[in-house]
């Protein structure tokens, strides 16, 4: 006999935990027979799954055919040589496919169109630098679980390796920012590895998947056929939790006095907010949402105390401080949420439910670990609680809602009027959400304005807020607004982008007019990199070094961005004064025919607070500059 | 930090060598040895990993290797519940003063010379890295030329087979 240790991503969870015995070897097979009948129901190759018998054809038209089979609806991409053969088929093709300015614009639409619809995104670029220009959209992806699928044309078989033209191992290069990546040189294999690529993207955590395509493959004959088998035997995602753990976790729960719901992105990419609604109002406890989980639960809610983190509110981020008991759901302990991890919530425990095994102890140790995914884990564990708390009762939260009430109307969220005279950007954003209402979508660059976009619009649905969290890249706004717009063309959707991140991606607003994606762009221009500055301001003496970008007040204006809009065929309009904020956003709001671009031109020295200044605890928080909360006050 | 013994079967296919080994870099995992060759299971590999970590981090270990798409199957292999072996080839010095000497101490490790010439011999050794290490204390004195060692083997005691189970379930 073996007595080797299986390892195993549902008893590894379940081992750390310690106190309950971790499911034999017989009890994975028993999950892994659930999933596979789960699977059985719902065939692993996406879209109807209509049956294609044996058809000859090229391969780059089966690569067409595949995410037509797949229920593709939409494409962004830029052909060049190596992925020329596809796009020949493709102008046959019922897809629509829209042809962007920039690579990296492709990638950052892929994912925009992925986060409002819950669809996989797709792009397409070419070999090497087009490939490579694709780098930048796969890691944020990466880092933000977004379900994407990008094909890239390669090279032929017979000169990879040689340093040919456009020639970039970009298999290699994405390895380690992709869920699973494909290099395809036989074009049969066209058919099942566009299956495995959707199926991998979509389910489990979701992910950048790459499909490399050696130009010989697309150019070969195949035999095509549908659906193809998918065959990933290493691929096994538990979705639904271990029911003795959901059980343990609602035990917590009836014993906790200061129990918070700490929810992250992964309860959006479940769609699981119905069934995050039911656990708040039976658990009672108070809900924290991330960066990437705003519009989860909403904003509006009583039980909501706002965004944890470095730039959280002082209720959210003290509630997890001082709470006993954290009810983690699809979140992972992100630094920016955390801080200090040593000092991060040390009185709690820890209910941590995800679908990535791998996220569970990471940097905080779960006390009671669920594998699976929260849309099947929440109910049963709102289940759970109610069984638990007729058996022992309810707890009693009201010491901990009297204090957490107190925090959230002492330190509300708001801002000091510049000294300069400008506008402050938070009032022109917070006017933006208050005119265009919680049905719009609203997608944000990297800086101040992302995090004063996080706070001062009220988010009350999912799917309605976009940035890129964890890969915090500048120039996401744009291009991502524009995937969202494709994707939800009913909804008004407003990039709130920076001065900095705009002239990052901004060529993409050609795109926009001629392909009539009548986004709305609000430049926050406070004429400089804005977070930066902030950070040299409180850190580094105020001394600018390199942050001071002349687009704003009182500068030489290079670029201007009301000449760059027109010139990209956009309604442009420049707001410089309080008074006219409201009738600009109103202007913006009625056209619809082709993009807008506002340049607010707004103060440089409004702040985003509150902040955790890097390096210490959440607990000194400053809700103000050199202001924290005097916590003895309120215990 | 302890010594873990991974034993890892992959599906036979393209990168997954480099998979595993930039996963490693990546994460700043620290790999003693890699071992990879098929088995009994065409198109299915084993990789064995010897890996030096703390329990949280061979966990974290564990769980990210079985994120990668390719990667089947995952066993720890203890040392008491496992054969785990290392094969050596070492060049040493021995002219026909000593020559005799170095022989008698690789017959006492049950090596083999495998390859003989005026001023050296090749000994070959298998067995667990500790005897190997003895070994080579013992030939050290007399002038080590060349080192080739493989990564550690290992395969779990008793009738079971790692892949029976991992088929059924794929």
């Amino acid at each position: 006999m073996s007595k080797g240790s299986p390892i195993s991503p549902s008893l590894m969870a379940t081992k750390s935990a310690g106190a309950p015995k971790a499911p034999e070897r017989a009890d994975r097979t028993a999950d892994h027979a659930a999933v596979v009948a789960d699977l059985a129901a719902v065939s692993p190759v996406l879209g109807p799954n209509t049956v294609v018998p044996p058809t000859v054809m090229s391969g780059s038209q089966a690569i067409v055919r595949s995410l037509e089979e797949l229920g593709v609806d939409d494409i962004f991409g830029l052909p060049g040589g190596a992925i020329l053969p596809t796009y020949d088929p493709l102008m046959a093709s019922s897809m629509n496919h829209v042809l962007v300015r920039h690579e990296q614009g492709a990638g950052h639409a892929a994912q925009g169109y992925a986060m409002v619809t819950g669809r996989v995104g797709v792009c397409i670029a070419t070999s090497g630098p087009g490939a490579t220009n694709l780098v930048t959209a796969i890691m944020d992806a990466h880092m933000d679980s977004v379900p994407l699928v990008a094909i890239t044309g390669q090279v032929s078989s017979s000169v990879i390796g040689t340093d040919a033209f456009q020639e970039a191992d970009i298999v290699g290069i994405t390895m380690p920012i992709t869920k699973h990546s494909f290099l395809v040189t036989d074009p049969n294999d066209i058919p099942h590895v566009m299956a495995e690529a959707f199926h991998l993207a979509s389910t489990g955590r979701p992910g950048p998947v790459l499909v490399d395509v050696a130009k010989d493959a697309q150019v070969g004959q195949m035999t095509f056929s549908w659906p193809p088998k998918v065959d990933l035997p290493g691929y096994r995602p538990v979705t639904r939790g271990h029911n003795k753990q959901v059980r343990e976790a609602a035990k917590l729960i009836a014993a906790a006095s200061k129990p918070v719901l700490y929810v992250g992105g992964g309860v959006v990419k479940a769609h699981a907010s119905a069934e995050l609604m039911a656990l708040a109002e039976a658990t009672g406890a108070p809900v924290v949402t991330t960066l990437m989980a705003k519009g989860a639960f909403p904003d509006s809610h009583p039980q909501h105390m706002g965004m944890p983190g470095m730039h959280g509110t002082v209720s959210a981020v003290t509630a997890l401080q001082q709470s006993d008991l954290l009810i983690t759901l699809g979140a992972r302990f992100d630094d920016r949420v955390t801080g200090v991890l040593k000092s991060f919530a040390p009185h709690a425990k820890i209910i941590h439910a995800d679908i990535d095994p791998a996220e569970i102890s990471k940097n905080r140790t779960a006390d009671v670990p669920i594998v699976g995914s929260v849309k099947e884990i929440i109910p049963e564990l709102t289940e759970a609680v109610r069984t638990q708390f007729e058996a022992v009762g309810t707890p009693d939260t009201t010491t901990w809602w009297a204090f957490l009430n107190n925090l959230k109307e002492t330190y509300p969220l708001g801002w000091t009027e510049p000294e300069d005279g400008l506008s402050a950007p938070q009032r022109v954003i917070e006017r933006i959400g208050a005119l265009t209402g919680p049905e719009g979508v609203y997608v944000a660059g990297v800086g101040q304005h992302q995090m004063w976009a996080a706070q001062f619009i009220k988010y009350e649905r999912p799917h309605a807020w976009l940035n890129s969290g964890g890969a915090g890249t500048m120039g996401y706004a744009v291009p991502a607004a524009m995937g969202a717009k494709v994707g939800n063309p009913d909804r008004v959707v407003w990039a709130i982008d920076g001065d900095g991140c705009f002239q990052m991606t901004n060529q993409e607003l050609a795109t926009c007019a001629i392909n009539k994606i009548p986004i709305k762009v609000a430049v926050i221009n406070n004429s400089s990199l804005g977070m930066v500055r902030q950070w040299q301001t409180l850190f580094y003496e105020g001394r600018y070094s390199n942050t001071d970008l002349n687009t704003g007040h009182d500068t030489v204006r290079i670029p201007d961005f009301v000449k760059l809009a027109d010139a990209y065929g956009c309604a442009s309009f420049r707001c410089e004064r309080d008074e006219d904020i409201d009738a600009t956003i109103q202007k913006a709001l009625e056209i619809n025919d082709r993009p807008v671009v506002i340049d607010f031109v707004v103060s440089p020295n409004s702040m985003v607070w509150p902040m955790v200044p890097a390096g210490v605890s959440n607990d000194q928080i400053q809700f103000a500059r050199n202001m924290t909360p005097d916590w003895e006050e309120e215990d | 930090m302890t010594r873990h013994t991974l034993s890892v079967l992959v599906e036979d296919k393209p990168g997954v060598l480099t998979r595993v080994a930039s996963l490693f870099a990546r994460r700043a995992f620290n790999i003693n040895s890699l071992a990879v060759g098929p088995t009994e299971v065409p198109g299915i590999s084993r990789m064995t990993v010897v890996v030096d970590a703390d329990g949280d981090l061979i966990e974290q270990v564990t769980k990210q290797l079985n994120k990668l798409i390719n990667v089947i199957k995952i066993v720890e292999l203890t040392p008491e519940s496992s054969v785990q072996r290392d094969h050596i080839l070492v060049k040493v010095r021995a002219d026909a003063a000593t020559r005799l000497q170095v022989t008698q101490a690789a017959d006492l490790f049950r090596a083999s010379v495998v390859d003989v010439s005026t001023d050296s011999v090749v000994i070959e050794a298998t067995g667990h890295p500790e005897k190997l290490t003895a070994l080579l204390s013992v030939l050290e004195p007399f002038g080590i030329r060349e080192i080739v060692q493989s990564g550690t083997l290992a395969v779990g005691r008793g009738s079971r087979s790692m892949s029976d189970r991992a088929l059924r379930s794929a």
